[in-house]
C-alpha cells in the first residue's frame, strides 16, 4: 500500500466527515477490495466460504461508518481501518467459529484464487436482516441502499421530512451493525 | 443487500451527528469528578488538618499518586478509545504513580523503625477506604464507560479496566483529603485494594458494555 493512496483516502475521509457524500461513497468503495482480500483470507485459513467474507466485509464497513469519529484527521488511516477490519474479522471468526461447519477446502479453492470481487451470484445475509428493522428505518434503508434513492427524493416519497430520512437512515444503519454481530444472527 | 447497495447508504449518512469520542470522554471525566466531589462532601468532607498538612510529604505523596494514577489512566483510555492507535507512551506514564508510592515505601521504612511498620500498614480507617474510595469512584466509572461506548476500544475489557484506573485515581484523591493514614504503607495496601475493585468491576462492565 502506497503512501499516496493513504493520503488519498485520509483526504476522502475528511471530506466524507465534513458531509461530501461523494468522496465519502468513493472511499467505501475504495476500501471494499482491501477488506474483501483480508476477510477472505482470514475466512479461508478457517474453512469458511466466501459469501461468509462478503458478510464480514459488509459488517466491517458499517463498523468503519458508525465509529468514523474514532479516526483522528490528523492520523494515518491505514492503521486505524486495518485495526477495525482486524477487529471485525476475529470477531465474525469466533462467532461463526463456534457455529462451525467444516469445509473441504478444495472447494472453494478456485473462488479463493479469484480477484477479490464481490460474489453477485450469493446471496447474502444481510437483505435477511432488513426485515428485523423497524418499518420506518427498513423502508428508508431499503429506498436508500437498494433503490438508489437520494435522501430528498426518499422524503418526498415516503412522505417525510429530509430530517427524519437521516435519522432513519443512521437509526437503520445502527441497528444493522447490532443485528450483524449477534450470535448466531 | 449486495455490497455496493450498503455503500450508497452509508454514504448518504455521511454527516457524523452527536459528540466526537474526546469531547464525551472529556465531559464525562468533568461530571465524574463533580459527581464524586458532591459525594464526597456530603459523606465525608476534608479531615480538620487537611490545609495545615500541606507542607508534609506524605500527605502530598497521597495526591501525588492517586492524581498521578487518574491523569495518565486518562491519557491511556483515550488510546485505547482509538483502534490502531498506539498507547505506548500513556502505558509508560502509567507506571510513574506506583514508581512514586515504591519510592514513598522505601523512604517510609528508612524512616520508621520496624516495630512500627506494621500499624502504619493496618492504620485506623481501612474499613472507610475500602468502602468509599469505591463508592465514590461508581459515578465517575459509569460515566467514563458511558462516554466510552461511543469510543471503539478494540480491547473492552481493558478499557474498561483503566476507566476503572481513573474513577479510582479520582475517588482516592478525595478520600485522602479526609483520611488520618499518610502512610504509605497505608496507600499501597488499602487504596490499592480498592481501586482494585473498580478496576476489576470496570474490566467486567467492559466486556459487556464496550463491544461493537
Amino acid at each position: 500500500m502506497t503512501g499516496e493512496v493513504e493520503l488519498e483516502w485520509a483526504a476522502l475521509m475528511r471530506a466524507g466527515l465534513a458531509g461530501d457524500t461523494q468522496a465519502y461513497q468513493a472511499l467505501l468503495i475504495a476500501l471494499a477490495p482491501m477488506l474483501r482480500a483480508m476477510a477472505r483470507r482470514g475466512c479461508q485459513r478457517v474453512g469458511l466460504l466466501p459469501t461468509d467474507a462478503e458478510d464480514v466485509v459488509q459488517e466491517t464497513l458499517l463498523a468503519i461508518h458508525l465509529k468514523r469519529q474514532t479516526w483522528q484527521t490528523d492520523m494515518p488511516i491505514l492503521p486505524w481501518i486495518r485495526a477495525i477490519a482486524r477487529n471485525k474479522l476475529v470477531d465474525a471468526l469466533r462467532r461463526r467459529g463456534r457455529r462451525g461447519h467444516e469445509i473441504d477446502i478444495d472447494d472453494v479453492s478456485d473462488v479463493l484464487a479469484a480477484a477479490p470481487e464481490e460474489d453477485r451470484t450469493v446471496v447474502n445475509d444481510v437483505m435477511k436482516h432488513l426485515h428485523h428493522l423497524a418499518p420506518g428505518q427498513r423502508s428508508v434503508v431499503q429506498a436508500v441502499a437498494v433503490d438508489g434513492s437520494s435522501i430528498r427524493a426518499t422524503a418526498a416519497r415516503l412522505a417525510m421530512s429530509e430530517g427524519a430520512v437521516r435519522v432513519a437512515l443512521h437509526r437503520g444503519l445502527a441497528a444493522l451493525a447490532q443485528r450483524l454481530r449477534e450470535p448466531g444472527g | 443487500m449486495k455490497t455496493d447497495d450498503l455503500i450508497r447508504a452509508i454514504a448518504q449518512d455521511a454527516t457524523p451527528t452527536g459528540l466526537r469520542p474526546q469531547t464525551s470522554l472529556a465531559l464525562a471525566l468533568a461530571g465524574g469528578v463533580a459527581a464524586a466531589a458532591l459525594l464526597f462532601s456530603l459523606l465525608l468532607g476534608p479531615r480538620d488538618d487537611a490545609v495545615a498538612s500541606l507542607d508534609q510529604l506524605r500527605f502530598l505523596l497521597k495526591f501525588a499518586v492517586t492524581l498521578g494514577l487518574a491523569a495518565a489512566a486518562f491519557g491511556l483510555v483515550q488510546q485505547l478509545a482509538r483502534p490502531g492507535s498506539s498507547a505506548g507512551l500513556w502505558r509508560s506514564a502509567l507506571l510513574l504513580a506506583p514508581g512514586l508510592l515504591l519510592i514513598g515505601i522505601a523512604g517510609e521504612l528508612l524512616a520508621l523503625p520496624e516495630e512500627r511498620w506494621l500499624a502504619a500498614l493496618v492504620g485506623v480507617n481501612a474499613r472507610t477506604c475500602l468502602t468509599y474510595i469505591p463508592l465514590m469512584g461508581v459515578a465517575p466509572l459509569g460515566l467514563i464507560l458511558l462516554a466510552l461506548r461511543r469510543g471503539a476500544p478494540t480491547r473492552p475489557g481493558l478499557a474498561g479496566a483503566v476507566a476503572g484506573l481513573i474513577a479510582g485515581g479520582i475517588s482516592a484523591a478525595f478520600y485522602a483529603s479526609h483520611c488520618p493514614d499518610d502512610s504509605p504503607l497505608f496507600v499501597a495496601t488499602w487504596y490499592v485494594l480498592a481501586i482494585a475493585m473498580l478496576v476489576a468491576l470496570g474490566a467486567v462492565l467492559g466486556r459487556r458494555l464496550l463491544r461493537w
